[in-house]
């Protein structure tokens, strides 16, 4: 019976692809808990920031800088974390429609805003659209180091600095659980002054030259490191992302190995039949 | 011999934790060495090579800008990045600093990417010269 032969080239196909996604799988799983780990390596450094500003704050009574500095919002600026490759689910997609959906509720036209993208599908999508992209990043590797987005938070802390825009929001995958990511998105400039009181009546610190200077210093580095947080936990999102996707594809593909199985054998058994009706009809001829 | 114990954060890792007996860095104002019982002090750091002594041993760190916190319990050094002697890339430090030597050459003092280039080229130096004294 003809069509068998072609069942057989689908289950060899789906196989192949099987094979492919259940490595892809667990690649991801591995980088995912590199990427935990690195997340967690990170957060001695932001957390002890965090204690050096809280304390100057909570010593000087008016702290003036402009990254604290909450000022009428002309332009907005959007940093959108996003990933290089796809096959990661609806990992963009859903991060992505977020982003579009934040826009278009706040802003009527395109003049009141302005879009920073990390990761290549981020920037193609936004590109496409003809958005307002003012810095992009591509090509980030899977644990990505500090220097690697320096660049473009840098630009962003500065250009917020210098009052082009006058917010700074950051569109990313939080990290819930490995099967569970949601996009969110989060104000960072103008930076909030830490509302958890940590007043537990610390000696008195020097700064030198001044808490003013050190604050100056300190706060565009602050708001730096916050970004790289932030990309870290996308980045642990795309990988268990990706690793779901992926296993699901995987479940979806023995299935439809044993589905394809099925019709294969019951073909097979049927020209076997055919067959032999054929040859007992012919031997009753005779 | 008293100690205190030193860490050296980076975003990324933290470079270095151990009891020491003193610590010298170079703040915006010059060189401070920090003993143990030191003031609660906060200052930034310039590109520069931190050294460090214990138990009559002096180690170095190279560390490109940053924070130093001394507390009561410890003190803290937040660097955008610090390496220490052992894993400098000498060959690769040595690129660096010729190809920022080169773009300054070509460059206009006025222009933006002079500081970058500047900043670029003494990152390389300070590799170097932790990875050399050595």
């Amino acid at each position: 019976m003809q069509g068998t032969r072609e069942i057989k080239r689908r289950i060899k196909s789906v196989q192949n692809t099987k094979q492919i996604t259940k490595a892809m799988k667990m690649v991801a799983a591995a980088k995912l808990r590199r990427a935990q780990e690195r997340a967690e390596a990170s957060r001695p450094y932001s957390d002890k920031m965090k204690e050096v500003i809280t304390s100057i704050a909570s010593r000087a009574e008016d702290v003036e800088h402009p990254l604290l500095e909450v000022r009428n919002v002309k332009k907005t600026g959007y940093l959108v974390i996003g990933s290089d490759r796809g096959l990661a689910g609806g990992y963009n997609a859903n991060l992505l429609r977020k982003a579009v959906q934040t826009i278009k509720e706040r802003h009527q036209s395109s003049d009141e805003y302005v879009v920073f993208s990390i990761g290549r599908k981020a920037r193609d999508f936004f590109k496409k659209r003809e958005y307002p992209l003012i810095g992009e990043i591509i090509g980030i590797s899977d644990s990505p180091t500090f220097a690697d987005i320096k660049e473009i938070a840098k630009t962003a802390v500065n250009m917020y600095a210098e009052g082009i825009f006058d917010e700074l929001y950051l569109v990313y995958n939080e990290f819930i659980s490995a099967i569970q990511q949601t996009p969110i998105e989060k104000k960072l400039l103008p930076l909030v002054a830490t509302e958890e009181e940590t007043q537990d009546v610390r000696t008195q610190i020097d700064f030198e030259p001044s808490a003013e200077e050190v604050l100056n210093v300190l706060l565009p580095r602050y708001a730096e490191t916050l970004i790289y947080n932030a990309l870290l936990e996308a980045k642990a999102s795309e990988h268990s992302a990706r690793m779901t996707a992926m296993g699901s594809a995987t479940d979806n593909a023995e299935e439809m190995i044993g589905v394809l199985t099925l019709t294969y054998n019951r073909a097979r058994q049927a020209s076997i039949t055919q067959e032999i009706s054929e040859i007992v009809a012919g031997a009753n001829a005779l | 011999m008293s100690t205190i114990r030193l860490e050296i954060v980076t975003p990324e890792r933290i470079v270095y934790g151990e009891e020491v007996n003193m610590v010298i860095v170079k703040g915006e104002l010059g060189e401070i060495g920090i003993l143990p019982k030191h003031a609660p002090f906060v200052t930034p750091l310039v590109i520069s090579v931190v050294r460090i002594k214990k138990d009559g041993t002096e180690q170095e760190v190279a560390i490109s800008g940053g924070f130093l916190e001394v507390n009561p319990e410890k003190i803290v050094i937040l660097a955008e990045s610090a390496e220490l002697p052992a894993e400098i890339d000498i060959d690769r430090a040595t690129a660096a600093k010729e190809r920022a030597e080169r773009y300054l050459a070509k460059i206009g003092a006025e222009s933006i990417d002079f500081r970058r280039a500047e900043l670029s080229l003494q990152r390389a130096i300070n590799r170097l010269k932790a990875a050399i004294r050595k």
